[in-house]
């Protein structure tokens, strides 16, 4: 694992996504600094953190998308399949190079709120708080880029799908208040979501007997819930699917709380998609 | 010591590798034969642990590549087809990155590392940038990447495929000295290259494992006997009387050499050893017929190779393949109607003018591929 991290590290270096993904991050943060503390006269490198997560959508998908694509697209995965170290070590080797490599711009924004206590009082606590949960949530969204980058061969195609996937994940509260409350429409859209289910298992076994089943068990299920308990559907797409809002459970960090539950989601998530990446690196093999 | 049994891969419908078995002994050169798309690559990828099989076993040196990967992949040092290679790294510090991810340790790295670029004459290359080497010196980056580690056994798929005729002897020398200590496999369809490195070949044809011998006991079993091919001008009853009174022959068949008006082509198999050209000689000088030409038939390698990949050569019933020697003595091809590299009598009679030339033009398709060998002797 730790030959992979280093080997990944450097190439951050010697290549040129690097130097984006860091310009990038730090350009907007001290775009944001300027306006918000610095010309606004506002003491909360919080809000700072807030507002620039929307960087993330871009940045974060330039970092990963080379991780898996370009191993296939050069085939050199097979140089990491007949070495004696399991998927996990690799996914876990590029994952923390990634994840190091996040820290140095990480670091740099560390001494902002030193810089800025020269001009007035600073809220340490909440303000270092702000970048820890500004951090778990960069390692969140990296591990979902990763695993998007194991889906296909093409650079520019995980790139694009992790953006796609960012922007869904970013928007999803706002698409939740679109959805109704009503029992009824959650039976519909968790009926919905077990036909897209079926429909994924297909695609991955092309087995029609299976899927077939698949749908039927999960409809059998829902309706039955449905039947016995109508009560709670009131609202429970809604809310199935706000747990899929990364980016909000990083906003009740910067609030000033120790939210400990925003950071163990934020830590399942890593794990999650980590776990689905050597799933779906180990299933290339098959084909 | 790599011990494979029933190995099957299918692609969706597509039987890529059909219930291969074969072991590999320590400290031999193997070579993989087999026509494009034969399974010598997928077969090289699952024996690696790169690819997963649908069914079987592959062991290595006792361990089993499915549930032991790690300490089975220690054992081998693997070329893939195209080289594994990071363009944005200089040799050294990609074979660092091979040696550590090969869990070498401490100052072993920087040790082992020196040696395998001194071997294969990379040290002067070693601070460009892999992406600006040529395509020789990209070979033998990945040759040295299977060569850290120590590791008992080094597969190499196609490792000469794009270098120059210097480079390709330079790797076969070194192929040759790694032979020495280890136990080496290597995948080729270039047959000169397979009879001037390994001692033993195994062939595959699709998906099938059809022979696993050494080349001298595939060449014995091919030239059981002799044959010697003549053409005579005459009538053909009278010539094919006096030949079969002489001596040591074994049975007279037509042969495919092209006849001209009034000549008699024939295929006399003899036994082992028996140089009748004197009496044919004579017995011709007899009836006053002239000989035209008179030379040895000798099977090499690549007769062998194209009679086990003929596309007619398929497992019976049973999924038993043939005996290499049913098929070279064509018992293996009876059975399709049409076989063309059946030399008996009867199938011959059936072929039609048309088929004969088709034959030939098929044949020498197929010659210049296989560059260096002459199919005949000339004697």
């Amino acid at each position: 694992m730790i030959a992979v991290l280093k080997k990944e590290f450097r190439s951050f270096f010697t290549g040129v996504t690097g130097c984006i993904f860091i310009a990038f991050l730090l350009c907007f943060t001290g775009i944001y600094i300027t306006s918000i503390n610095l010309g606004g006269g506002y003491s909360s490198f919080e809000y700072v953190l807030s507002n620039i997560v929307i960087v993330f959508l871009l940045i974060v998908p330039i970092l990963t998308m080379r991780s898996f694509a370009e191993e296939k697209n050069t085939k050199t995965d097979q140089l990491l399949y007949s070495l004696p170290m399991g998927v996990s070590e690799v996914v876990m080797g590029k994952f923390f190079a990634m994840l190091t490599f996040f820290a140095i711009p990480v670091a740099i924004m560390a001494t902002y709120p030193i810089i800025l206590s020269a001009y007035g009082e600073v809220a340490y606590k909440s303000a270092y708080l702000a970048l820890f949960g500004f951090f778990m949530l960069g390692s969140a969204l990296i591990s979902i880029c990763m695993f998007m980058s194991s889906l296909t061969e093409s650079q520019v195609i995980a790139a694009i799908t992790s953006f796609g996937v960012l922007l869904l994940t970013y928007m999803m509260n706002g698409l939740a208040s679109l959805i109704p409350t009503s029992p009824k429409a959650s039976l519909v859209c968790f009926a919905i979501l077990a036909l897209l289910i079926a429909f994924l298992f297909y695609h991955m076994t092309k087995n029609i007997t299976l899927s077939a089943s698949v749908l039927v068990i999960l409809l059998l299920l829902i309706v039955t819930a449905y039947v016995m308990k109508r009560e709670i559907f009131e609202g429970l797409f809604v809310s199935v699917i706000s747990y899929l809002a990364v980016f909000d459970r990083f906003i009740s960090l910067t609030g000033g709380i120790f939210d400990v539950t925003a950071i163990i989601y934020l830590i399942s998530v890593s794990v999650f998609f980590l776990f689905l990446t050597v799933q779906s690196v180990e299933k290339r093999r098959w084909s | 010591m790599i011990e494979v049994k029933n190995l099957v891969k299918r692609y969706g419908n597509h039987v890529a590798v059909n219930g291969i078995s074969f072991t590999v002994e320590p400290g031999k050169i193997y070579g993989l034969l087999g026509p494009n798309g034969a399974g010598k690559s997928t077969t090289m990828n699952i024996v690696t642990g790169c690819l997963a099989a649908n069914e079987g076993s592959v062991t290595i040196n006792g361990h089993d590549i499915f549930e032991n990967p790690k300490e089975a992949k220690r054992c081998i040092g693997y070329l893939p087809e195209i080289p594994p290679l990071y363009s944005d790294m200089t040799p050294i510090e990609y074979l660092t990155f091979v040696a550590e991810a090969k869990k070498v340790k401490g100052q072993a790295v920087a040790k082992q590392v020196k040696e395998v670029m001194e071997v294969t004459d990379l040290t002067a290359m070693q601070d460009r940038l892999i992406r600006n080497l040529s395509k020789g010196y990209r070979q033998r980056v990945g040759i040295a990447q299977a060569m850290l580690g120590d590791p008992d056994i080094i597969i190499l798929d196609e490792p000469t495929v794009g270098l120059d005729p210097k480079q390709i002897l330079e790797i076969r020398e070194l192929i040759k000295a790694l032979g020495k200590s280890k136990t080496v496999i290597l995948s080729s369809h270039i047959l000169a290259e397979i009879s001037a490195v390994c001692e033993n070949v195994m062939i595959i044809s699709h998906g099938n494992l059809v022979a696993n011998d050494s080349i001298e006991n595939l060449e014995a079993i091919a030239n059981r006997c002799d044959k010697l091919k003549i053409i005579v001008r005459g009538e053909r009853n009278a010539i094919v009387s006096k030949i079969s009174s002489i001596e040591n022959v074994l049975s007279i068949n037509d042969s495919d050499e092209k006849a001209g008006d009034g000549e008699v082509a024939l295929e006399l198999e003899l036994l082992k050893g028996a140089d009748i050209r004197n009496d044919i000689f004579f017995a011709m000088a007899d009836i006053k017929y002239p000989i035209i030409s008179i030379h040895y038939q000798q099977t090499t390698l690549e007769d062998i190779f194209l009679a086990l990949t003929n596309d007619n050569i398929h497992p019976d019933k049973n999924g038993v393949m043939p005996s290499v020697e049913d098929i070279l003595s064509g018992k293996a091809a009876k059975y399709d109607e049409d076989s063309y590299e059946n030399n008996s009598d009867e199938e011959l009679e059936d072929l039609t003018d048309e088929d004969s030339e088709n034959k030939e033009e098929q044949e020498d398709d197929y010659r210049p591929l296989f560059s260096g060998e002459n199919k005949e002797e000339e004697k």
